[in-house]
């Protein structure tokens, strides 16, 4: 009863969450997702080639986000790719694991982007070096606030 | 909802490269959100997924919140020989899910 | 005469029947992927439980959906596509998923299911995943086309706060931005779906009580009539659409 009375005295069309996500957390910055990469890297600075981090520019729903990110180059040779984000509560995605059995240094999966913002994928090579590649995606919100869930 | 759904061809010539999805029912509550009686839902995630084949492991992730909830991983393996493939997920509050696919290689 | 009918229903919404497209068109091609894609469709996590649940014996009845229906993918080929309808025992227009639990209790004597339980969930998008590709084709009698007038006018009638009807909106401002998301024609023949808004699946009178929630209006409970009357319409105005289910939308 409560939040019906608050949604009257609001009385529009709000872009949001939804009441379920009242509170933000503070968001990761630059200076975290770079930090972040350098304990992936172990210091070292990845260079930017080889990895393909393949989103969509304009995204529909930031709580499912496909992504895929490749690497050029023989798979053998890829140890790992990893993915951060500049602004997600926690810039640390997934860490995926490879072997020389993958055959295919690719991997797929669905992501959630709290906003808009730069995302990185690195990949770890067999012989130490690493790569990487950085896309700014556009984060689209729902436009209509939806009431309790079910 | 701890259900898995493996998709992956049953057979293949040795030396194929084939493609492995995986996708498992786990709402990945972020440990961000707030319900509707205002307090915070706690964190409750997968946080590793493992291949193995045969035994030996082929692909691992580690995962984070940033995960969607019902993940979905694809990759990649080389069918080497016939037998099992192992799927384990393991999250947070002891949860711990696995499946078993089997392969048959034929010579390539 | 039931194909005039129908002409004249859906040429009375501001949609010509040729002009019609799926939420899907509106949606980018990741997300398309993933509703075409059966590996990577999420809905098939519930239906997977669906199709378990169809051979599991039921209440005190003790039989399955299969000691009725046999195989689901034939005995419910093109069912799906054919609610809502009305039902002359209950002397009421159905939705599908009042059908199941209609047949849980009478047949099965096992309880109900709740709206939006993921074993309802399951079931009905195991159903209406064997109705895949073909039209929508809502039943052309007489109980059914009266339910389907009066969700029509529901549609076109005003409601809440922000004084707006669906038709205002979805056959008015299809395809124009509210925020940023693109305003879709409001086709039904998708669901059940999994929403990634909702980060799971959902009903179609889930969506509904969304809208109706989004302009401020009062929302019916769950299985209220006049939400069954407007999938009633929607079926209509949907009529020859291809079925999807189960779909997936932003």
């Amino acid at each position: 009863m409560k939040r019906r009375d608050a949604l009257a005295a609001t009385a529009s069309l709000s872009v949001g969450l939804g009441l379920l996500a009242l509170v933000r957390p503070a968001s990761a910055t630059p200076a975290e997702m770079a930090a972040a990469i350098n304990t992936f890297t172990g210091g070292a600075a990845p260079q930017t080639g080889k990895v393909t981090f393949d989103v969509a520019q304009l995204i529909d729903n930031g709580n499912a986000v496909p992504v895929t990110i490749s690497v050029d180059g023989p798979p053998e040779n890829v140890r790992a790719i990893a993915i951060f984000t500049e602004r997600n509560p926690q810039t640390e995605v997934a860490i995926f694991t490879l072997s020389p059995r993958s055959g295919r240094a690719a991997v797929s999966t669905r992501i959630r982007l709290a906003t808009s913002q730069r995302l990185m994928a690195v990949a770890r090579m067999s012989d130490g070096s690493y790569w990487s590649h950085g896309v700014d995606v556009i984060v689209a919100l729902a436009a209509c606030i939806e009431g309790e869930a079910p | 909802m701890a259900r898995a759904l493996i998709h992956m061809p049953s057979n293949a010539k040795r030396g194929d490269v084939i493609e492995i999805r995986a996708l498992i029912g786990h709402p990945m509550e972020t440990g961000y959100r707030v319900g509707a009686d205002g307090k915070l839902l706690a964190r409750d995630i997968i946080r590793s997924f493992v291949c193995r084949y045969n035994g030996e492991q082929v692909f691992g992730a580690e995962l984070h919140q940033a995960i969607s909830a019902n993940p979905y991983i694809a990759f990649f393996t080389v069918a080497t020989e016939s037998g099992t493939l192992e799927f384990d997920w393991q999250g947070d509050n002891g949860f711990a899910h696995a499946e078993k696919m089997s392969i048959t290689v034929s010579a390539a | 005469m039931k194909l005039i009918l129908a002409l004249a229903m859906v040429t009375a919404s501001a949609l010509a029947a040729d002009e019609r497209r799926s939420g899907a068109d509106f949606m980018s091609p990741a997300t398309q992927a993933m509703q075409r894609d059966d590996a990577q469709n999420p809905a098939m996590l519930w239906i997977s439980g669906g199709e378990a649940q169809w051979n599991t014996a039921a209440g005190s009845s003790g039989k399955t959906c299969a000691s009725c229906h046999g195989d689901a993918r034939t005995s419910m080929r093109g069912i799906a596509a054919r609610f809502p309808a009305f039902h002359a025992g209950s002397a009421k227009t159905i939705n599908l998923g009042q059908r199941i639990n209609m047949c849980r209790e009478r047949k099965q004597q096992a309880a109900p299911w709740r709206a939006e339980s993921e074993e309802l969930l399951g079931m009905e998008a195991y159903v209406a995943m064997q109705s895949r590709g073909m039209p929508v084709a809502p039943p052309q009698d007489q109980g059914t086309r009266a339910s389907a007038a009066r969700g029509r006018q529901l549609y076109v009638q005003r409601i809440g706060q922000l004084n707006l009807s669906c038709a205002q909106c979805h056959d008015q401002q299809s395809g124009k931005r509210l925020a940023a998301s693109t305003i879709p024609q409001a086709h039904a023949a998708a669901y059940p779906i999994y929403r990634l808004e909702w980060q799971g699946m959902g009903s179609l009178q889930r969506r509904l009580r969304n809208c109706m929630s989004g302009v401020r209006a009062e929302v019916p409970a769950y299985g209220a009539q006049e939400l069954v009357e407007l999938e009633a319409w929607l079926a209509v105005r949907d009529e020859g659409m291809k079925m999807e289910s189960p779909g997936v939308r932003p």
